[in-house]
């Protein structure tokens, strides 16, 4: 059996609090600036995906769309060569005449029209899915998944205010935003379709990077009560190295099952597991490093538990 | 094991027993089958029609299992899906327009575990394959037709009572009666207070008026009625496309799921779901002068038609309905004697008591089929909020389809030409049987998942949970040694678990996100063992016997492991109730996958652990191999 750890975590916590604010300020300025690619489920919108036993040439299909007036149509690969994407914008037109929607064609048959007319053009397609979001079910969405990031980030502050107190709370609810705001950042860094199963992942981030930084945060606390040290960075550096191991284990086991979803899940989850191995890592970091980094700068000691909180709260979840 | 009470480990192999009979359907792969209902809600098969159809099966060389009767249905299973598709063709030429016939997969549940109420998990449409739509009723149509015959019975009351009125119109959702006198409004108002309880009713004395005011009782239940109606309809036209497993549910105010697993046709499904056609018969006003016709201007009491086909001139009908489509209580398909399609119709008793009346009166006059259809589409807007709304836009087109002179009284049973094809007449007696919708519906939201795409989402989905369960196990056993084989095979328990109660409960549906939660719980499920193997292996550090360091690693386990996990139960809660579809299912299997780590990986490692060195006295041990 390999001895303790014994690392000095702490000796290089100044130049990474440097690094998470840099991190997250550019997160703030890419989903600002750049914003986030928002998926079909937000924007509203058609969207085909068509196979075949060959390669799709893409210019191919943007012409035959181009020529039946779907010119505003994106077209992509999706996966590999032999299928291709297509998505049609919402056409958010005033428009009181029905007729002047693409001859005629009812918006929610775009989806149909769009394989009809690659069909013509190119032999052997075969529809492999179709989605269609009406403007208005996409605003819901997009104002329910917001509503739900919100209620998630709430019911953890809740949890947080409930579970610590004071410096304790504050550290990890920073190192909660920390993580939801640089994923976001990488996002919107590599323009990945943000679209409901992300969301989905990202809120899990919020359930795995709070419980990280709550194991963590327990055994400083306990540290700062029962140590006989007095430096309050002997004493995180002692906590950290005590709970280094399990977080790094379940973090390199969450990774290996997300590596295997990003390898063979499909197209259909790969921004899912992009999200989430994202998370997982900066989650990892942020337990380590963010929380403490936050109590050091609080200044943290010995005298926040002087008078040791009442021992039924400290056991409850 | 004189220390871990026997009872635990008991409670183990129970569980894990329980949950992996209700597992075990999920091993044996669906058949592929054909299923037979009677083409009428709840209507009986026919023993004989059902036994001409396997021998017609038998004779085609399918290889067709023995039917089954299964409630209202039968079901024949059959080797593999081309088997199928050639016996759908069959049994429908066989059965003909009585019957409907769906293809389906069954599932090769063994009698025995279908006695314990087993089956296996219900499979998302992105899993099996199908359509979703998610249709819109157009609330304020709903609403506009309900307030026109609201008003229009008043206009009725009004004539009876003798009462005179200026004016009675229907504006919104209330309804503005005008009247010459103070009195008359009184007692109209009266009137109305007895007889449209519906109402608030006030009155402006100076001017004589009434306003009408529609209670939101009253206007909820005009929306409550429209959306459950039209899912009845909705409901109805979906059993006669000869799907599966519908469901056909109201999702909120306004708004009906429909989801059709297995349903390749697509546009098909739109067409029958979104469309409104009915029939209307009406006397044509045969003594019109052609020249009016020409100039558009139709006399007093009658409209112009055009034909369906343009090389005939258009059609002046009265605009008296003697029948209309609701009054049709069963249509069918067929072909007279010349092979023209047709649809012979049958009728309710009112709808035949003024079909009689109206034919025996004019016998040896033309009578005209005048074919109605609504199409609804939307358009979006900005309101002034800024907010992107949509609203339905309709269209109607109305033509005369047939014209024939009544040479005999009719009554509830006759029959109708002029249709284009065999296809349109089926479709067009599928809509008349399945009755109208209340209002228009328009669809908001579709997601399609072609049967290809639904198997390669499944294999994804395997694999990924194949190998990532493989890398976790051979971590562990790396890490932890036997500890970790135990902790190994709490994890494969725990996708037992799993399995077991999302097969359990009738509610949860498998989804390829959902997939994703159980693989994702592979990974984070060891989390409590690890947490309890990191802490014994601190107290052998420390110097604690084997015993001391187990007994301490797992006090208060279940404790600590609520405690890392509360977060994301809280977290898997928030998005079931927020998301929608797929993400509710990773929701469903991330909540489920983390209850049941936490009991596999505290009471289940325990339990072998203690199996394995539980020892006491001289047998207990030396070190422990963590």
């Amino acid at each position: 059996m390999r001895a303790e750890t014994n690392i000095d975590f702490m000796s290089v916590r100044k130049p990474l609090a440097f690094l998470s604010v840099a991190l997250v300020v550019l997160s703030v300025v890419l989903v600002l600036g750049r914003g986030l690619n928002l998926g079909l489920d937000f924007t509203g919108g058609t969207l085909v995906e068509v196979g075949s036993d060959e390669d799709i040439a893409l210019q191919a299909v943007r012409d035959a769309l181009g020529a039946e007036g779907y010119g505003d149509a994106v077209v992509m690969h999706f996966g590999s060569a032999r299928e291709v994407l297509v998505r049609v914008p919402p056409d958010v037109v005033e428009s009181a005449d029905p007729e002047a929607d693409g001859a005629g064609v009812n918006r929610d048959e775009v989806g149909q029209r769009v394989f009809e007319v690659l069909s013509r053009s190119i032999e052997g397609l075969d529809l492999r899915r179709v989605e269609f979001v009406g403007p208005q079910v996409g605003d819901e969405l997009r104002d329910q998944s917001g509503l739900a990031l919100l209620m998630a980030l709430g019911m953890m502050l809740l949890y947080v205010w409930f579970r610590f107190t004071n410096k304790f709370g504050v550290a990890t609810v920073t190192a909660l935003f920390h993580d939801v705001i640089i994923v976001l950042g990488f996002f919107a860094l590599i323009q990945g379709t943000f679209d409901l199963t992300v969301l989905a992942a990202l809120l899990a981030i919020i359930g795995y990077s709070l419980n990280d930084t709550i194991v963590v945060a327990d055994h400083i606390r306990e540290d700062f009560r029962y140590s006989r040290m007095t430096d309050p960075e002997a004493i995180i550096n002692q906590a950290i190295n005590k709970t280094i191991s399990r977080t790094l284990v379940t973090s390199l086991t969450t990774l290996l099952v997300l590596v295997s979803l990003y390898i063979f899940g499909g197209e259909m989850l790969r921004g899912f597991s992009v999200a989430l191995i994202a998370g997982v890592i900066v989650g990892t970091y942020s337990s380590i490093y963010v929380a403490s980094n936050v109590l050091m700068l609080m200044k943290v000691d010995k005298e926040d538990f002087r008078i040791p909180e009442p021992e039924e709260l400290d056991e409850m979840p | 094991m004189a220390r871990y009470p026997r009872w635990r480990f008991f409670l183990l192999l129970a569980v894990i027993l329980f949950a992996g009979i209700y597992a075990l359907p999920n091993v044996f792969p669906d058949s592929p089958a054909i299923q037979v209902t009677s083409a009428q809600a709840g209507g009986e098969l026919a023993e004989r029609d059902l036994q001409r159809v396997h021998s017609a099966l038998e004779e085609a060389e399918l290889s067709p299992g023995p039917g089954e009767l299964d409630g209202h249905s039968w079901i024949v299973r059959l080797p593999d899906s081309e088997a199928q598709l050639r016996a759908q063709n069959i049994a429908e030429r066989v059965l003909g327009d009585g019957y409907v016939v769906a293809l389906n997969l069954v599932p090769n549940t063994p009698p025995w575990l279908r006695a314990l109420g087993a089956s296996p998990m219900n499979l998302g449409l992105d899993l099996q394959g199908g359509v979703h739509f998610l249709l819109q009723v157009d609330m304020d149509t709903a609403v506009e037709q309900r307030m026109e015959a609201w008003a229009s019975e008043f206009r009725i009351l009004l004539r009876d009572e003798g009462i005179r009125y200026r004016d009675v119109d229907e504006r919104g959702t209330e309804i503005i009666a005008s009247f010459a006198s103070a009195e008359d409004m009184s007692e109209a108002r009266g009137l109305a207070r007895a007889h449209l309880p519906e109402f608030m009713v006030s009155s402006d004395e100076q001017a004589n008026r009434l306003r009408l005011e529609l209670t939101d009782d009253a206007l909820r239940e005009i929306k409550d009625y429209a959306v459950d109606q039209n899912r009845t309809a909705l409901n109805n036209r979906v059993n006669e496309l000869g799907v599966a497993e519908p469901l056909v549910q109201r999702q909120g105010a306004d708004r009906i799921v429909v989801q059709l697993p297995g349903v390749q046709d697509a546009a098909t499904a739109r067409r029958i779901l979104g469309r409104t056609a009915t029939l209307e018969f009406r006397m044509v006003a045969d003594d019109v002068d052609p020249r009016r016709v020409e100039a558009g201007r139709p006399p007093p009491g009658t409209e112009i038609f055009p034909y369906r086909d343009d090389r005939r001139p258009p059609v002046v009908l009265r605009r008296e309905n003697i029948v209309t489509g609701d009054q049709v209580t069963n249509a069918r398909s067929g072909f007279d004697q010349h092979g023209v399609p047709e649809v012979n119709i049958t009728l309710d008793g009112t709808g035949a008591r003024s079909m009689q009346r109206v034919s025996s009166r004019n016998i040896g006059k033309p009578m005209g089929v005048l074919f109605i259809e609504t199409r609804t589409d939307f358009e979006t807007y900005e309101d002034e909020d800024g907010e992107i709304r949509e609203r339905a836009v309709t269209s109607q087109d109305k033509y005369v389809i047939n014209v024939a002179n009544i040479r005999d009284t009719l009554s509830s049973r006759f029959r109708i030409t002029g249709l284009d094809s065999a296809a349109e007449a089926s479709e067009l007696a599928l809509l008349l049987r399945a009755g109208g919708l209340a209002a228009p519906v328009y669809i908001t939201e579709e997601r399609t998942v072609g049967p290809s795409m639904g198997a390669d989402n499944i294999e994804a989905g395997l694999n990924s949970l194949a190998l990532g369960l493989f890398l976790v196990l051979l971590f562990m056993i790396f890490r932890y040694k036997v500890f970790g084989i135990v902790a190994d095979i709490a994890l494969v328990g725990n996708l037992v678990v799993i399995v077991g109660v999302m097969s359990l409960i009738p509610g949860a549906t498998l989804t390829l996100p959902g997939i994703a939660g159980i693989v994702l719980t592979v990974g984070m499920a060891v989390d409590a063992n690890v947490l309890i193997f990191e802490r014994i292996r601190q107290e052998l550090r420390k110097g604690a016997s084997p015993r001391e360091a187990i007994d301490f690693g797992y006090g208060r386990a279940f404790q600590t492991i609520l405690d890392a996990n509360i977060t994301t139960l809280i977290v898997a809660v928030i998005l079931f109730a927020a998301g929608t579809g797929t993400v509710q299912g990773f929701a469903v299997t991330l909540f489920i996958g983390i209850l049941a780590s936490m009991f596999t990986a505290i009471i289940g490692t325990r339990s072998i652990i203690e199996l394995i060195y539980g020892g006491s006295g001289k047998r207990a041990p030396a070190q422990l191999s963590i």
